[in-house]
């Protein structure tokens, strides 16, 4: 195998020559480079910063460490959920003695020069990738949009490797990278879903659990869609649940983005391997989602915004909710969000409906990874796959998977509440 | 008859340099780490995953490659802190989210997980070995329990199944 080579100034960082901090941090970008078999590394020009969640203490020790060492971000750099609501303080149950190392391991994100945004979802702010940057994003949801709908280029970076890469503005010249890495793999023919089931994004999010399964970490190209019917909330549920189910890291919707528009008659993305996906595969995907939940039994809460909501599915909301009656007492619903979409929501009015009727609303965090929920809140009905598909291990609720209708109608009676039509 | 047992030796590729010895445990399935297992025990927690319930503390596991979550990373080097992770990981693919759990544990605690890649073959005489046994020349040697695992920083790694001395003879 050839060997890694580094340009002087990457030699230079490797070395010392700036400072101890961006050594360790090239220690980890050369080391990573040769796990993947990189023979060079690749500027980047944005990073996304999953490490911040607290998973113990050695991400704080990591953090710190380069903290210490003097190492600041080199590149316009985004931070993921924490474990903590900075903002509603006392919503969060965490213990003691995972709350102050939690907000340690924020406190030395910033530290670090990252922007405290606290979000899933960086890409719905104003300030995104464009087209075919490289850039080096952590946080399954976010890698899989970035790829997929803004069209930059990031490989499916975790913990440690995106601090790393927004220190050094470097990653290996690895994996998604490389143009001819890109191509559909498997085609996933979509046409025999109606227009109506298309318009709900929980049915985009069961769609994402099939997609994830059927193409593992390969490549899928959804064809047979109505471009009409597709925008960005929806292909975050896709994404996201892809990504949950599976290792998908980019898909491609013919028509639809970037990299299937600008693809043309390229003979890489015909002939593949055709699965064709049917209404009953997403019905079985809801029904998968829901497994474990009684019925029967009232609704404790109800879970939105996982990825975070967007401005436009506040604004879905706000019209959802026009002319309807209060929550139910016993459920609780739960919005979480970005404190910058949030101030977005509030200034346009979508966010005084929900709160009218009972909602509570989270930010910089989380309500699966972070304890948020009462104990007993245990039956909880959600229309994000990946909230489904997280909950049950991560904070031992029982879920039900619905679209927003049926969440909302089932918020309203305290009960499950389920429309057919929705699914078919 | 050895002293030690009968051994049987595969080469591979460095991907993490270490050296260490334990159990081996053959997932069935990829697993996320986040939120697949517990990161003050070692256990596997995925109610999905068939291995529900086992511990990979100490073990040497054989797995093609992780699954969903990029927080996978804090929680290994994070087992590795706590002394619960694998004794040694064998990959069939070039995973970076593992890799990374055990590179920040050696920068952070100079512990060094080793991390293997393994090609088709080799992969395939382990999990037949963890399932039905070793035939090869043609004898069943019985299932060899103990893999020591070095690999070292110039890419060469070796993987060595022990099997037991049989005290019957």
């Amino acid at each position: 195998m050839n060997e890694l080579t580094l340009t002087d100034v990457e030699q230079d960082m490797l070395d010392g020559g700036r400072g101890p901090g961006v050594a360790m941090a090239m220690r980890m970008v050369v080391a990573l480079a040769r796990v993947l078999g990189a023979q060079q590394l690749l500027p980047i020009t944005n990073a996304h910063i999953d490490s911040c969640l607290y998973h113990g203490q050695a991400g704080l020790d990591f953090a710190q460490k380069l903290a210490d060492l003097g190492a600041t971000v080199s590149v316009p750099t985004t931070l993921n959920t924490s474990s903590l609501d900075l903002l509603h303080p006392g919503l969060v149950r965490l213990p003691p003695e995972d709350a102050v190392p939690a907000r340690a391991l924020m406190d030395a994100y910033r530290a670090l020069g990252a922007r405290a945004t606290w979000t899933c979802a960086p890409y719905q702010s104003t300030e995104r990738p464009a087209f075919g940057e490289d850039i080096a994003w952590a946080e399954s949801n976010a890698i899989v949009f970035a790829n997929s709908v803004l069209g930059a280029r990031t490989e499916r970076y975790g913990d440690f490797i995106d601090i790393c890469a927004a220190i050094t503005g470097r990653v290996p010249h690895a994996g998604l990278h490389l143009p001819e890495r890109r191509n559909p793999t498997v085609e996933l023919d979509c046409s025999a879903l109606s227009l109506a089931m298309l318009g709900h994004e929980a049915v985009w999010a069961a769609l994402g659990d099939v997609v994830g399964r059927q193409s593992g970490t390969g490549i899928p190209l959804l064809t047979g869609i109505d471009p009409s019917v597709v925008d960005e909330d929806k292909l975050k549920a896709l994404g996201a649940t892809a990504a949950s189910s599976g290792g998908v890291a980019l898909f491609h919707v013919a028509g639809v983005t970037p990299e299937a528009r600008s693809a043309g008659n390229d003979p890489a993305w015909t002939g593949l391997p055709t699965v064709a996906i049917t209404a009953e595969m997403l019905r079985g995907a809801r029904d998968e989602l829901s497994s474990g939940a009684d019925f029967s039994l009232p609704l404790d809460a109800v879970a939105l915004g996982t990825p975070h909501f967007s401005l436009r599915e506040f604004e879905k909301l706000a019209v959802a909710l026009e002319g309807t009656v209060p929550f139910h007492p016993g459920c609780t619903v739960w919005i979480n969000t970005s404190r910058e979409v949030l101030a977005q929501a509030q200034e346009a009015g979508f966010v005084q409906a929900a709160q009218d009727r009972g909602a509570k609303i989270v930010v910089d965090t989380c309500t699966y990874i972070t304890p948020i929920l009462r104990p007993e809140e245990r039956t909880v009905m959600t229309p994000s796959g990946k909230w489904a598909w997280y909950a049950p291990m991560n904070i031992g609720v029982d879920v039900v998977f619905g679209t927003l209708h049926e969440c909302l109608s089932s918020a309203r009676t305290g009960k499950v509440v389920r429309d057919e039509r929705q699914w078919s | 008859m050895s002293a030690n047992g009968a051994e049987r030796a595969l080469s591979g590729t460095t991907l993490c340099a270490g050296e260490a010895s334990g159990t081996l445990l053959v997932l069935a399935e990829p697993l996320s780490f986040w939120g697949g297992t517990d990161r003050k025990t070692g256990m596997i927690i995925d109610t999905h995953h068939p291995q529900h319930g086992i511990s990979m503390a100490g073990c040497v596991l054989l797995m093609d490659a992780s699954r969903g979550s990029s927080s996978s990373s804090s929680v290994l080097a994070e087992q590795l802190r706590a002394g619960v992770g694998p004794a040694a990981i064998l990959l069939t693919a070039r995973d970076a989210i593992v890799a990374l759990g055990a590179l920040a544990a050696a920068e952070l605690y100079d512990t060094h997980m080793p991390i293997v890649l393994l090609d088709a073959a080799a992969a395939t005489a382990l999990r037949r070995n963890a399932e039905l046994g070793d035939y090869s020349a043609g004898v069943l040697k019985s299932f060899a329990r103990h893999i020591s695992v070095r690999a070292d920083a110039d890419g060469r790694a070796d993987v060595v199944l022990a099997y037991p001395t049989d005290h019957t003879h």
